[in-house]
């Protein structure tokens, strides 16, 4: 009976995270949606807090206060420009649960550190481990814990305290797959020990712990390479994973909420890396294999030297306030420049200003703009952009032919037209905005370095292009200014 | 085994098809939603953690129940504060959710009038 009442929360659990992400469907009705979701989960451990025989209500309660107290901390301090380094922190302690959560599931059945079993396993001894169970708990052990270290290395590259350049090193790959292969030989070894397992402990006991280790070296080594243009991509994978772990840990359980919140949470990572990787032209295997951009690149490009003897039109936040001023037509490109300068809340004043010239201002996001999907559209959303002013890249890359001002914020490989037409570029294919087939084209930009890609932008060179070099928030703290004294 | 993977594989699909219709402009609170959802791991650590008496696995278990609450609890938390800033044109008849938030979002509402 009570089993079964917990079933059915989890039942009831399970729709609510459905319905909650069909909510998600418009920017309307996502708050409920994710409250709803929230309420599924409350109730799923309500559910299993006085339904299932607790033995420590008291250490369960307290875990609950810890847990809480630090994720109502982390989630009310963050700025917003951090949220993606937030996002992957999360990732990382859901994979490492749910690694943990499969090892208590082996380690139950160990005597305590003084060896003696306690009274309660030996009331109660569990069943024995079965040899699918045990294939579910090393895959828990391992995509969790890659998890894990993954996403932290991906906190550590977002927060800027790793560098955000691709990390190789000589015979990198080599020692990847012979730490897979070792941590697939302790997957073995676990699996193989699990016949004899209450009675004879060490083969799983060490196998368990062997592959817990490997697989937290595998993920630094997952991500390292991988340079930080190409966050979002390795973001939403590993938000994939961890859903994965979750559903992994399900089934070492026996516990359905676990499998359909997990597979649900990894089916959403799985098509947000599609659409990050489509939005780039690459394909995954290009992006995991890593080594993409940073300053390597740069150094190497030929290329690059066909840039010098173009000469750039440097602007003045004079010139430029009067190009925006007049104009009938502003289309605002943000990209990751604009989030680190924190200078969303200015670009929405100018915007203002600008609208009440009666010049007409939209906002083009590229899938990719910024450090993970919807990056940009948060920090918008954040200084009380509203978001029908927000276009996605296929529905506004029509409207710049009659557009007079691109305004490109920090943006770089995401507007560069070699992509279009330079089969020798390493961005050749990538969508991007056209923002150098509208008028005038100004680029508010700290200096002439290359963006992510490493690549030259052959838009800064243009005859119709104005760049403004400074700080994004200063240079549009100043555009403010002109355009009031106008 | 056999039902859980046929559990698994449904909603998978039903994953897909949800998600694939989410726009753009929500794909942060997406992630950090989804994120917080696969911290019903939460729930199997208040099942081992709670049931068995064995020491190791109550200690390990305690463990991930706090990583796991961290995770829930911060992800749905973040994610609602991205949501509420969310905001179509004209919001001046909506004074209940300019009083809500009471977080950074307040102080630009002079200039979402003068927008209007």
């Amino acid at each position: 009976m009570t089993s079964s009442l917990i079933d059915l929360a989890y039942l009831v659990a399970a729709a609510l995270f459905i319905i909650g992400m069909k909510r998600l469907q418009s920017p309307a009705t996502a708050r409920r949606g994710n409250q709803l979701a929230a309420g599924g989960m409350l109730l799923a451990v309500v559910a299993t807090l006085f339904l299932h025989p607790i033995l420590t209500p008291v250490e369960m309660i307290a875990g609950l206060v810890i847990g809480g107290g630090i994720g109502l901390v982390l989630a009310r301090r963050v700025e917003m420009t951090a949220m993606p380094e937030l996002v992957a922190a999360f990732n990382g302690f859901g994979g490492l649960a749910s690694a943990l959560v499969a090892g208590a599931e082996v380690a139950r059945y160990l005597p305590g550190p003084d060896g003696v079993t306690t009274a309660a396993v030996q009331a109660a001894p569990p069943d024995p481990l079965t040899a699918a169970t045990a294939v579910t708990v090393v895959l828990s052990i391992l995509i969790g814990a890659v998890t894990f270290s993954g996403s932290f290395v991906a906190f550590g590259k977002l927060k800027g305290v790793l560098s955000g350049n691709p990390v190789l090193f000589p015979g990198m790959r080599l020692l990847t797959l012979l730490l897979a292969l070792g941590a697939l030989g302790a997957m073995g070894v676990f699996v193989a020990g699990t016949p004899d397992f209450p009675a004879e402990v060490d083969p799983v006991v060490i196998g368990g712990l062997v592959l817990f280790g490997l697989a937290l070296i595998l993920g630094v080594l997952l991500v390292i390479p991988i340079g930080g243009a190409d966050m979002p991509v390795v973001v939403a994978l590993l938000n994939s994973y961890s859903g994965l772990a979750a559903a992994a840990t399900g089934f070492v359980l026996d516990n359905t909420a676990l499998i359909v919140s997990g597979a649900l949470v990894g089916a959403s990572g799985l098509i947000l890396t599609n659409i990050m990787c489509e939005a780039m032209n690459r394909s995954l295997l290009n992006v995991l294999l890593g080594g993409f951009g940073g300053d390597a690149a740069a150094g190497a490009a030929g290329p690059a030297a066909s840039a010098e003897g173009k000469t750039v039109n440097a602007t003045t936040a004079e010139d430029a306030a009067i190009l925006l001023s007049y104009a009938q037509k502003v289309i605002i490109v943000p990209g990751y420049g604009m989030a680190v300068a924190q200078a969303q809340h200015a670009v929405r004043e100018l915007a203002d200003l600008l609208a009440e010239k009666g010049v007409t201002v939209k906002y083009a996001i590229h899938p990719v703009a910024g450090r993970m999907p919807g990056h940009m559209n948060v920090l918008l959303a954040e200084a009380n952009v509203p978001y029908d002013q927000l276009y996605e890249m296929d529905e506004i890359n029509g409207e710049f032919d009659t557009t007079d001002v691109s305004l490109v914020i920090g943006a770089n490989d995401v507007v560069n037209p070699a992509a279009r037409h330079d089969t020798s570029s390493p961005i050749y294919g990538m969508p991007i905005l056209n923002v150098d087939r509208s008028k005038t084209v100004i680029i508010l930009k700290r200096s002439m370095r290359p963006g992510y890609s490493g690549v030259e932008n052959e838009l800064f060179f243009a005859p119709n292009t104005r760049m403004l070099f400074g700080d994004a928030k200063e240079s549009i703290t100043r555009l403010i200014a002109e355009v009031k004294a106008l | 085994m056999l039902e859980n993977l046929i559990i698994f594989v449904l909603a998978s699909f039903i994953g897909f098809e949800v998600i694939s219709k989410v726009p753009q402009t929500l794909h942060t609170p997406l992630m950090s939603g989804t994120n917080a959802i696969s911290g019903i791991t939460m729930v199997g650590a208040l099942v081992v953690a709670g049931m068995v008496g064995g020491v190791w696995a109550k200690w390990i278990g305690f463990a991930a129940l706090i990583v796991a609450t961290i995770n829930v609890v911060g992800g749905f938390m973040v994610t609602d504060r991205m949501l509420q800033m969310f905001k179509k044109k004209e919001p001046p008849a909506r004074l209940e959710a300019a009083s809500e938030a009471g977080t950074p979002t307040s102080s630009p509402s002079s200039l979402s009038q003068t927008a209007s």
